[in-house]
């Protein structure tokens, strides 16, 4: 057994579980604070990363177009609340999840109609001018002597991100008074709405901090990938993560993220040659859910459901 | 008005379980059948080939999706996946099996049973996994099956390309063929085989509806527990709510396969299509079984007809992916808009038309 090559993969799984959960951040707190199984996730990233890729191609630098980004993307999630889910409220929730496969449709079709359907490549060391954006990777042998492996550098500055992002949003829900009620509402909605509290406005405000989300999830993913049409896939990756980690738990997302990543890797490696065939990734995260959910069907950290009749 | 639902007296209890009760929907039902059999095959064939028996197709694992998702409350995005458990094991059993015992049929059949054995291997955790956690496991179904089938080239018989065609003497039907002087594998005895399955199923799918497991199925969507207090076995009734459903999808991707495209191949059962179908169901409106049909014939002709208007309207001044960005807008709306205006779907659609009808002319 070489162990510095399976230290090399297990990093490896951690970093591409970061990227999964980035991307399952945001089914969950639509999750948590509507119950709603937002679908369009993977057209958001699409959506954000080609607005701000054809932002800055058309030669507007990068923060200003990072910033009118943003903004698009709110406008956007307001109008979503308004538009789809405030007629919709107390439907069935099939029926909320399937407009949501509507609206991943209208957008796949509006950011390919307003933008294009090209594939575009994105590269922020071009941008920003930060050592971690460096393609080359860090030898960890440098820093630490026996430790004898390969990081690549834009997998910690993607790392970075999302732990930014994750300690930015732990702050906004525990610390500010949007935050709160966010959290009454993901709690019981009657009960936060016979205390006050404005259920439209909380959902609008999900939706657009979903769609901030989206952007910064989705430059990431174009960073490693590329933005083009496959963006969308990256929903059905992060499916089996939230699974894991349960529906309602942010912890749970990048818990499951992280397990999803390291034995998608661990699998490919050990696992692919019982199997006899190639790309096995294609369906191995989702019988480790499936495994995973078996003996805990309310995944990791998701809420205990007691039924009664 | 010639439509009465009045005057019809039930006299026994023969009478009272039959499925069209009035005078008038059997003169319509047998219209449409002499309609269906009769005039339809003898329309052009690229009408049969490019819009009849496609529908047919999807329109059969619509309805099968209804009985899992409709029906049985169990969400499912696996449906392309046990079409094509479905549409393969047709092709193996007919190049594997003695000639003399296996005719297209017997093998859409057969292969029912393969995929609805498949659905239950995929619906077994569902006795413990609820609601949108079971999507997991459909999905599962859907890039297992997908992938097994690429990986393993024996299914495909070998063939490198990955797409292998049928060959004619699949459609061989035991020489009737030959007897009865009809060209089988042209595309009219293709759709009259193609509907006869259909509407056989469809009229079996009707009446489970209406029987004692189609209410078990319903009282599990309502509620499980509730159903399991009144002695219903829950597990029993979700696994064979998979069991029927994917066998509809298994003959169903028998006919896409064999009676539509003309040759097995994997590309057609991707996840999208899952989608394509759950979203018939939707439109068509959930647990209805004209309803799966109305969706089906609406979403597989929405893109079509659009392409068409984009076409002849404007001349082609807008080139084919605009037009088909368009469409997926167009289409994104019109799903969003009739789920908030009409969440029953055209089945629901079609109710409130008919009682605006009773009623008319005076709306009280």
């Amino acid at each position: 057994m070489d162990w510095v090559y399976l230290i090399e993969v297990l990093v490896g799984g951690l970093m591409s579980g970061v990227m999964y959960s980035l991307v399952a951040i945001g089914f969950v707190l639509i999750y948590k604070s509507s119950g709603i199984f937002n679908f369009a996730q993977g057209t958001m990233l699409l959506f954000a990363s080609l607005t701000f890729v054809k932002m800055t191609e058309n030669g507007i630098d990068f923060w200003t177009s990072l910033f009118i980004a943003a903004g698009i993307m709110v406008i956007f999630g307001i109008a979503t609340e308004r538009y789809v889910i405030r007629p919709l409220a107390n439907q069935d929730l099939l029926a909320l999840f399937m407009a949501t496969v509507g609206l991943a449709t209208f957008q796949e079709g509006f950011s390919q109609f307003v933008w294009d359907s090209d594939v575009h490549g994105l590269q922020m060391s071009k941008f920003l001018d930060i050592g971690l954006l460096d393609p080359a990777p860090i030898f960890m042998s440098d820093h630490i002597p026996w430790l004898d492996i390969l990081i690549p550098k834009f997998d910690i500055f993607a790392s970075l991100v999302a732990g930014s992002l994750i300690v930015v949003l732990a702050f906004f829900f525990q610390k500010t008074k949007t935050g709160l009620s966010l959290r009454a509402v993901s709690d019981d909605h009657m009960a936060a709405m016979a205390v006050g509290i404005p259920l439209q406005t909380v959902w609008a405000v999900v939706w657009a901090v979903t769609g901030v989300i989206a952007l910064v999830a989705g430059l990431l993913w174009a960073e490693r990938v590329s933005v083009s049409f496959t963006l969308i896939e990256a929903v059905m990756k992060a499916l089996p993560v939230i699974l894991i980690g349960g529906l309602t738990s942010i912890p749970g997302a990048i818990v499951g993220g992280l397990v999803i990543g390291v034995g998608e890797k661990l699998g490919e490696i050990y696992l692919a040659d019982v199997f006899g065939g190639q790309g096995i990734e294609l369906w191995f995260a989702y019988f480790m859910a499936l495994i995973f959910l078996i003996f805990r069907p309310q995944g990791m950290f998701g809420e205990k459901l007691i039924e009664r009749v | 008005m010639i439509y009465r639902e009045t005057g019809n007296f039930v006299t026994n209890y023969f009478k009272d379980r039959e499925i069209f009760p009035l005078k008038f929907d059997k003169i319509i039902v047998i219209l449409g059948l002499l309609i269906l059999y009769l005039y339809v095959p003898t329309t052009s064939e690229y009408t049969l080939s490019a819009h009849v028996i496609p529908i047919l197709a999807v329109g059969l694992a619509t309805v099968g999706l209804n009985i899992l998702t409709g029906l049985t409350g169990q969400l499912s995005l696996g449906t392309a996946g046990f079409m094509c458990v479905g549409a393969f094991s047709t092709y193996n059993l007919m190049l594997r099996m003695p000639e003399a015992l296996m005719s297209l049929p017997v093998a859409l059949l057969f292969s029912g049973i393969f995929a609805g054995l498949v659905g239950i291997i995929f619906g077994l955790p569902a006795i413990r996994i609820k609601g949108f956690y079971l999507l997991v496991s459909t999905l599962a179904a859907q890039y297992f099956v997908w992938w097994f089938f690429n990986s393993y080239a024996w299914f495909l018989n070998y063939e490198s390309s990955g797409v292998v065609a049928i060959p004619p003497k699949m459609y061989d039907y035991w020489g009737l063929g030959n007897l009865l002087g009809v060209d089988m594998q042209g595309y009219p005895a293709r759709y009259v085989l193609a509907l006869t399955v259909c509407l056989a199923l469809t009229y079996f799918a009707k009446n489970l509806l209406r029987s004692n497991t189609g209410r078990n199925f319903m009282s599990v969507r309502d509620r499980d527990i509730a159903a399991s207090v009144m002695g219903i076995s829950v597990p029993r009734t979700k696994l064979l709510a998979f069991f029927v459903s994917c066998f509809y999808c298994g003959v169903a991707g028998g006919i896409y396969s064999f009676l539509y495209i003309g040759n097995v191949d994997l590309m057609i059962y991707e996840i999208d299509r899952s989608f394509t179908i759950l979203f018939m169901l939707i439109i068509g409106g959930l647990g209805s079984i004209s309803g799966s049909w109305l969706g089906a014939i609406f979403v597989y002709e929405f893109p079509i007809v659009f392409t068409w208007i984009g076409d002849t309207i404007f001349k082609g001044a807008f080139n084919t992916a605009v037009v088909e960005n368009v469409s997926n807008m167009v289409y994104g709306i019109f799903i969003i808009a009739l789920l908030i205006r009409e969440p029953g779907g055209f089945a629901a659609l079609w109710a409130t038309t008919k009682q605006k009808l009773r009623m008319w002319p005076y709306p009280h």
